[in-house]
C-alpha cells in the first residue's frame, strides 16, 4: 500500500480514536494517537493475517500482541478497520456488554485479540511463549509486540528481554512506543530508562530506531527487522513517538495519556483529522 | 471399619514428575516450564527425554506465566513447574491477566506447599495459594492426596480444556490411591464410608484423617472420609449426601483456615443444609523452619487434631 492511502487510512484511525474516547468520557487518547501510524502500516501493509477469518491459534499467520492495553482505541479502530468486526462496533467502546473493553480481552471474543493486556509488561513474555510455539511447529511467521516506554519500568519485560536473548527467540520483533511520557510525567522525571538502545543492545537484542510519525520510515524500518528475524537474535525496535500526534492541543505534554476531549475539544481535535474513510 | 492398604511411600512431587514424563510419551503438544528447579520438580525425565520441549526460563516465573500463556495460544498444552510460594503469591497479576481472564490452558504445578516443606522455613511455606488461585474465575484447583494421585491427576489435566492449579508437596508420605484409579476432576473420593461425622479432606491431609478416622472407631465413632482433591469446581453433591447422614462436617487442610477447602465446603452448607463444622488448618499465622512432622504438630494439622475436631462437631451436633 502506498504512503498516500496508509496516511489516508492513519487519519481515519485518528479521527476513531478521538470520537470512541470522547464518546465514554474515559480511555486513553494519547498513546492512541502517538501509535496510529505504526498500527497503520503494521495491519494495512506488513503482516500476514486473516481479517475476516480470525482463528486464536492463528496458525501460519503473523500476530500481534499490544502489551500496553490502555491504548486499546487505536488498536480496536485498526482492526475493525481492517476487516476483524463492523467498523460500527467501535461505537460500544467502554460501554456495558460490549466486546471491546477498556482494555483488551478475549474474554468476550472480540476478533484479533488473543490475550488480555493492560496490567503491564507482560506481552513479551506471552509473544515469546508464541514465538516458541510457532518454532516448535515449523511456522515461520513473526511475533510483533509493542510496548509503551513508560511499561519499560516493569521487571518482567527484562526477564522475557534477558530470555529471548539467550534462547535465541529470533522470530519475535517488539516495538517501543518511545514517546517519554506516562501518566505521572516525563518517563525522565517518573523512572528514567537511561540509555534505552544500549540496555537492549547490552540484554543481546538487534536494536533499530525508526520514527514513528514517518510512514516511509516505518515501512523501512518494519522490512529492516524482518530481513533480521532467523537470525539468532530477537529484534527491537525504538519508535521515536508524539503523545497525542495529528491533534495540536494534545501534543507536547503527558496531559492527554488518559483523559478524553470534552465535546468543544472534540470538534477542535476533528477540524485537524480529515474524515477519509467515513466515520463509524 | 474397612482398613486401608498403604501401597508404599514417595512423595507427591515424584507422582508429578512421572505423570509429566509419561504425558511427554504420549501427547506431542504438551510442553513444560521450569523456574530453575527441575530437579525439585521431579521434571528431569520429561526434560531429558523431550529436550525440545522442555523450556528453562531460569529465576523469573512472571516471563515463565508469561510464556506459557503465548504457548497455549497456538494450541500448546504447558506445564509450568516451581514451588507453590513462586507458582502463586509472586506472579498472581500474570495468572490473573494472562492465564485465568485470557482463558488460557496452562497448567500450573506447584510443588513444596504448606508447611510440609519444612526446614526452609516461612518464606517458602506457602499456605494461602489455594484460596488465591480458587479465586480466580476459569481456574480449576487441584490437591491430590498422594503419589497416585498426583501421577493420575497430572495425566487427567492435560485433557481438561482451561486453567489449573495443581498443588503437590515434598515430604514423603503413605500411598494409598490404587494405581489403576481413575481420576476424574471435580468427583470426590469417598474413602471411608460412615455415619457419625464426614471428614472432608485434601492433600496430605487425607492421610491424616484416615488415621484419624481408625482413632475414632476405636472410641465407637463412625467417621466417613472424603478425598476432596478438587477444590474448585467443589463436589457439592459428596459433601451434600455425606452431611445427609452424618449431620456435621470436619475440614482438613494444609492451609489457612481463610480461603481454604474449609470455606469452600462451609459455602456449600450454608446454602444448603446448616450444620455443624469444625476446622483443621493453619489459623492466620506464618510457618517456621522444622521438620514437616513437628510442624504438623506444632500448627494443629495432625492426626490428633483432626480427632479432636471430629469429637468436638460431634458434641456440637446435640
Amino acid at each position: 500500500m502506498n504512503r498516500n492511502e496508509l496516511e489516508r487510512i492513519a487519519s481515519q484511525v485518528r479521527r476513531d480514536i478521538v470520537r470512541m474516547v470522547a464518546n465514554v468520557n474515559s480511555g486513553h487518547p494519547g498513546g492512541s494517537l502517538g501509535c496510529a501510524d505504526f498500527l497503520t502500516v503494521l495491519y494495512f501493509d506488513v503482516l500476514h493475517h486473516n481479517a475476516s477469518n480470525f482463528s486464536m491459534e492463528g496458525k501460519g499467520e503473523d500476530i500481534f500482541y499490544l502489551s500496553n492495553g490502555h491504548i486499546s482505541p487505536v488498536w480496536y479502530s485498526v482492526l475493525a478497520r481492517s476487516g476483524y468486526f463492523p467498523v460500527s462496533e467501535l461505537g460500544t467502546f467502554r460501554k456495558l456488554s460490549s466486546r471491546l473493553q477498556g482494555h483488551p480481552s478475549t474474554d468476550k471474543k472480540l476478533p484479533g485479540v488473543r490475550m488480555a493486556s493492560g496490567s503491564l509488561g507482560q506481552g513479551l513474555s506471552v509473544a515469546l511463549g508464541n514465538a516458541l510455539q510457532k518454532k516448535l511447529d515449523g511456522d515461520k511467521s513473526i511475533v510483533y509486540t509493542l510496548h509503551g516506554d513508560g511499561e519499560l519500568q516493569e521487571g518482567q519485560i527484562w526477564e522475557a528481554a534477558m530470555y529471548a536473548a539467550a534462547n535465541k527467540v529470533d522470530n519475535v520483533i517488539a516495538t517501543i512506543d518511545f514517546n517519554g511520557r506516562q501518566i505521572d510525567g516525563d518517563v525522565d522525571q517518573v523512572l528514567s530508562l537511561g540509555n534505552l538502545a544500549l540496555k537492549w543492545q547490552a540484554f543481546g537484542w538487534e536494536v533499530l530506531e525508526m520514527d514513528g510519525h514517518s510512514i516511509d520510515d516505518i515501512k523501512n524500518t518494519l522490512a529492516e527487522a524482518k530481513t533480521l528475524t532467523g537470525n539468532a537474535k530477537p529484534v527491537v525496535i525504538i519508535m521515536k513517538t508524539e503523545m497525542g500526534q495529528g491533534v495540536d492541543f494534545m501534543m507536547g505534554s503527558h496531559k492527554w495519556h488518559g483523559v478524553a476531549p470534552n465535546p468543544e475539544q472534540l470538534v477542535n481535535a476533528l477540524s485537524q483529522l480529515e474524515e477519509t474513510l467515513g466515520d463509524y | 471399619m474397612v482398613e486401608i492398604e498403604v501401597l508404599g511411600k514417595k512423595d507427591t512431587r515424584s507422582g508429578f514428575g512421572e505423570g509429566l514424563a509419561e504425558l511427554g510419551r504420549t501427547n506431542n503438544q504438551v510442553v513444560a516450564l521450569c523456574a530453575d528447579l527441575t530437579g525439585s520438580l521431579k521434571m528431569d525425565a520429561f526434560k531429558n527425554e523431550n529436550p525440545e520441549r522442555f523450556f528453562q526460563v531460569g529465576i523469573a516465573e512472571a516471563n515463565m506465566m508469561g510464556m506459557a500463556s503465548g504457548l497455549a495460544v497456538g494450541g500448546k498444552i504447558p506445564f509450568t513447574g516451581t514451588f507453590a510460594n513462586f507458582s502463586t503469591g509472586r506472579v498472581y497479576d500474570q495468572i490473573r491477566q494472562s492465564i485465568a481472564y485470557s482463558k488460557k490452558n496452562v497448567k500450573i504445578c506447584a510443588s513444596h506447599a504448606g508447611l510440609t516443606l519444612g526446614e526452609d522455613g516461612a518464606t517458602h511455606q506457602i499456605l494461602e495459594d489455594i484460596g488465591m488461585m480458587k479465586m480466580l474465575p476459569n481456574m480449576t484447583v487441584i490437591v491430590p492426596a498422594d503419589f497416585n494421585q498426583t501421577k493420575q491427576a497430572t495425566i487427567a489435566i492435560a485433557d481438561f480444556e482451561g486453567p489449573v492449579y495443581l498443588r503437590f508437596g515434598r515430604p514423603v508420605v503413605p500411598i494409598f490411591v490404587k494405581d489403576d484409579a481413575e481420576f476424574k476432576i471435580g468427583k470426590a473420593d469417598i474413602i471411608i464410608e460412615g455415619t457419625d461425622v464426614t471428614i472432608i479432606a485434601c492433600g496430605h491431609l487425607v492421610w491424616k484423617s484416615i488415621e484419624a478416622a481408625k482413632i475414632l472407631a476405636a472410641q465407637g465413632i463412625s467417621a466417613e472420609v472424603i478425598n476432596m482433591h478438587t477444590i474448585k469446581p467443589l463436589d457439592e453433591q459428596a459433601v451434600l449426601t455425606s452431611v445427609a447422614k452424618t449431620k456435621c462436617v470436619v475440614t482438613a487442610e494444609e492451609h489457612m483456615l481463610n480461603g481454604g477447602l474449609g470455606d469452600s465446603v462451609a459455602q456449600v452448607l450454608t446454602r444448603n443444609f446448616l450444620c455443624p463444622q469444625e476446622y483443621v488448618g493453619v489459623n492466620d499465622t506464618f510457618g517456621e523452619s522444622g521438620t514437616p512432622e513437628e510442624l504438623m504438630v506444632k500448627y494443629h494439622i495432625d492426626t490428633p487434631d483432626v480427632v479432636a475436631a471430629a469429637l468436638k462437631v460431634i458434641k456440637r451436633k446435640q
